[in-house]
């Protein structure tokens, strides 16, 4: 009965959905107020039965009914409770659920909270909302119906994938996906405000909590990923600017684009056209990134629940979707206000940089994404863009955008005079070009890339906290101390890569147990080769010490996993923390002769890079939370104001 | 604002959902033939991957007779499936090269003396060179190679007891 209940509460959602949408289209069109009165309990009680439809999966999952066609194939009654919760998501039925339940439960949030915009803008958005959700509604319904029954009900089910069958990605799809809807907020607002051209500070106030939101998920599961690839397909690399990978990092580029000029249109009044437009790319790219995920379009190491015909789905709806709103856009932007000016050497000046280099870079890895598939649709060729390609075209400007950012934030609105930005920002100048000159020195063979990185890297850490000099730090506003934060962050960050880059060394050696690997002043010393079990795979198991310098002897134990299940081997990288970098030791195949191929690498410093992006997801953070008590604070002002009338 | 480049954008999309909806239309298929077949082999000079056999170069394989040229590794599975087939069509009178892709030389010393050698020649292609040269994309791949050096045929993927006797014909028209 669990099951057919939760069908029931999806129809009943999906028809809420429509009801939503027809609310508002005709709503605005008659500009009937009791339209828009009813749309908020409509968009909550949708939200509710889509909660309660997708809880229900969840249940089935932990419950491992595997009556239930979904639960057989992608769960086991042997796996271990956070995975039978996981299973629920790692599929494409129920992401698809996970989906439109976000969406669902955002639009009861904005039904529920959002009181500042302006009434038929908010109608508008909430309109919007629910079109989309249709989409996803129909697709679930009509051909992926999560809840559907299995007869003859088998005994065991076929298990998740086993390189899912991590804590780390167990969470990352989910945080994607609440970016990628966060971003379809940000959408619907744009499309709202498009419709009724609604487009100024009231409108970008209301659309940055959700531009934030997304932000900081999209950062956080980019950042997940990245670590997740690093350490489970044993590769010692974290970034491969594979299509999948790609895929997630277009959205947060256009993401972090919207970021800043929504700042310029909610502080300024400026940047309305480019703005919205931004805020139909950054959706356009999350839906983008998930046809290409599911299609398999593109050849991707990470190929994983692929299928042409749910692409061609996806690809439908992107073209209502995107091509709607490109449309809308054309016809509307022309009618929309130019918003205020500013001159060049200026805060939106420097936010325009910004905006027109992350532009550049999304374009770039776009092209590059898609080049192949370009080629082969016109000239049947195959071929594949790697990481030269992308690291060449895209580190420069990478480059030159963490340089502005240093300089941003130091200057004025509207007008600004360069001889005192100059001052303002002689120290961190000084710091690194202190640095390059140690870097130079000391080093040798690094490339310029990176030695202009680690230098860049030096100096923004300093500038980030620029903005705080000379200033009451009691006073200071939380949503600066978050910029600070996050530009820290990303200084962080950038020291990882560039170190990452330079400075690892690489062993790759047929060892015996009892023999000694050296690399760097790390000292490993091979024991033996153990079977071990785990709930549900079996693994050979190196036993292995390290010790570095002198120092305390460690105990690793790189694996090479089998899972029962799926018949398929992972390998369980072993890793070494310090403060000044990580040992990464892999555990190969053995040969006839009791050898075994032992990979170790020594990452200095490599860690930075994912407390880089934490970092700047905590940065987000602190800024949304101070947005978001700032408004309640001046809406009670406001009312107060009004009560004393 | 120019009034058209509002447009841009929906142009612009509408070029990437042709070029998408032309790749989903399309069939998928993964294998990478090579672009040389058909063509002459590039010359190459590979030294010899263990002691026993000679060495490698092109010019040996346009020595008037066809051959098959095999391209194998001792740390690929696949390679360990195809062994027993290569070992037939060595009894059947073919001439079989190799290239050993990215390997040591004891590693493929043990890997021939537990499967069995085949091969006349082994060249040893430490970084994969003459392989993508070759338009090989991964191990095993089987060509087939006429008395002029001519590569005739590609088989990708290990040689199934089914592909023996295709080959022996490809290698007698070859003639």
């Amino acid at each position: 009965m669990i099951a057919e209940t939760g069908l029931i509460a999806l129809w009943l959602a999906a028809a809420l959905t429509l009801l939503q949408f027809a609310l508002g289209a005709i709503g605005l069109r008659a500009e009937r107020d009791d339209y828009y009165a009813a749309i908020r309990p409509v968009a909550v009680a949708q939200g509710v039965f889509v909660t309660l439809s997708f809880v229900l999966l969840i249940w089935l999952f932990l419950r491992s009914d595997m009556s239930v066609k979904l639960v057989a194939m992608n769960s086991a009654s042997v796996k271990p409770l956070l995975y039978k919760f996981a299973g629920t998501w790692g599929n494409h039925e129920g992401s698809m659920l996970l989906w439109v339940t976000v969406m669902g439960l955002a639009g009861a949030f904005i039904a529920l909270f959002e009181r500042s915009l302006q009434k038929r803008t908010l109608v508008a958005t909430l309109a919007a909302q629910a079109f989309i959700s249709l989409g996803f509604y129909a697709f679930l319904l009509v051909s992926s119906n999560p809840f559907e029954r299995l007869f003859p009900v088998p005994a065991e089910g076929q298990g998740l994938n086993p390189l899912l069958q991590d804590p780390g990605l167990a969470f990352h799809p989910p945080t994607l996906y609440f970016g990628y809807v966060g971003l379809s907020v940000a959408f619907s607002f744009a499309v709202g405000a498009m419709i009724t051209r609604d487009v100024g500070p009231a409108f970008a106030k209301a659309m940055r909590p959700w531009v934030l939101g997304a932000w900081i998920f999209l950062t956080l599961g980019i950042t997940a990923g990245s670590y997740w690839a690093y350490y489970e397909l044993g590769w010692g690399g974290w970034w491969f600017w594979d299509p999948v990978e790609n895929a997630s990092l277009m959205p947060w580029l256009a993401a972090t684009a919207l970021l800043h000029s929504v700042t310029v249109l909610a502080t300024r009044d400026g940047l309305r056209a480019w703005t919205l437009m931004l805020a139909v790319v950054a959706f356009s790219m999350s839906m983008i990134g998930t046809f290409l995920v599911r299609s398999g379009i593109l050849t991707s190491v990470h190929a994983f629940a692929v299928d042409p015909e749910r692409g061609s789905f996806i690809l439908a709806l992107l073209a209502i979707y995107i091509g709607g709103a490109m449309a809308l856009f054309a016809l509307r932007v022309g009618t929309v206000k130019e918003g205020s000016r500013f001159e060049l050497v200026s805060r939106e000046g420097a936010l325009v940089a910004n905006n027109l280099l992350l532009s550049v870079i999304l374009a770039l890895v776009f092209i590059g994404t898609l080049y192949p598939l370009l080629v082969e649709a016109v000239t049947g060729e195959k071929l594949s863009v790697g990481p030269p390609y992308f690291n060449l075209a895209t580190g420069p400007l990478a480059l030159l955008l963490v340089a502005a950012m240093a300089a941003g934030p130091l200057l004025r609105w509207r007008r600004d005079n360069p001889k005192t930005l100059l001052n303002r920002i002689s120290i961190p100048l000084l710091v690194a070009a202190a640095s390059l000159f140690a870097l130079v020195i000391f080093t040798t063979s690094m490339s310029i890339l990176s030695l202009l990185g680690l230098a860049l890297a030096a100096g923004v850490a300093v500038a980030s906290f620029a903005p705080l000099w000379r200033r009451n730090l009691r006073r200071t506003p939380l949503h600066t101390y978050g910029m600070v934060l996050a530009h820290f962050g990303v200084a962080v960050a950038l020291v990882g890569m560039a170190s990452e880059s330079s400075f690892t060394e690489e062993r790759l050696v047929a060892a015996k147990p009892g023999d000694e690997i050296t690399v760097n002043k790390w000292k490993l010393q091979f024991g033996a080769i153990e079977p071990v079990a785990g709930p549900n795979w079996t693994a050979l198991e190196a036993r292995m010490t390290a010790q570095y310098g002198g120092g305390v002897l460690h105990e690793i134990t790189p694996q090479n996993r089998m899972f029962a299940a799926a018949q398929t081997q992972t390998s369980e990288a072993a890793l070494l923390t310090r403060w000044n970098g990580q040992l990464y030791v892999v555990l190969g195949d053995g040969d006839s002769e009791g050898r075994w191929q032992v990979r170790v690498w020594w990452k200095p410093f490599v860690p930075l890079i994912w407390y880089g992006g934490i970092l700047i997801a905590l940065g987000g953070l602190l800024a949304m939370i101070g947005r978001l008590r700032r408004g309640f604070q001046q809406r009670k002002q406001r009312e107060f104001a009004e009560a004393m009338l | 604002m120019n009034r058209w480049l509002l447009w841009l954008p929906l142009v612009l999309f509408g070029l990437f959902f042709g070029a998408v909806a032309i790749g989903l239309m399309m069939p998928k298929d993964n294998i990478i033939e090579s672009k040389m077949v058909g063509k002459k082999m590039p010359e190459f000079a590979l030294p010899a991957a263990i002691e026993q056999r000679p060495a490698l170069t092109s010019a040996d394989l346009s020595g008037g007779k066809p051959t098959l040229l095999n391209i194998f590794a001792s740390w690929c599975v696949p390679c360990i499936a195809e062994a027993p087939q290569l070992l037939e069509l060595q009894r059947a009178g073919v001439e079989i090269n190799a290239i050993a892709s990215r390997d040591t030389p004891e590693d493929i010393a043990n890997f021939l003396n537990r499967w069995g050698n085949p091969y006349t020649r082994i060249g040893t292609d430490t970084t994969s060179k003459v392989q993508l040269e070759l338009g090989s994309s991964g191990v095993p791949e089987t060509f087939v190679i006429d008395g002029n050096g001519v590569i005739v045929h590609q088989h990708i993927g290990d040689i199934r007891e089914e592909d023996v006797a295709m080959l022996i014909k490809l290698l007698e028209e070859a003639r």
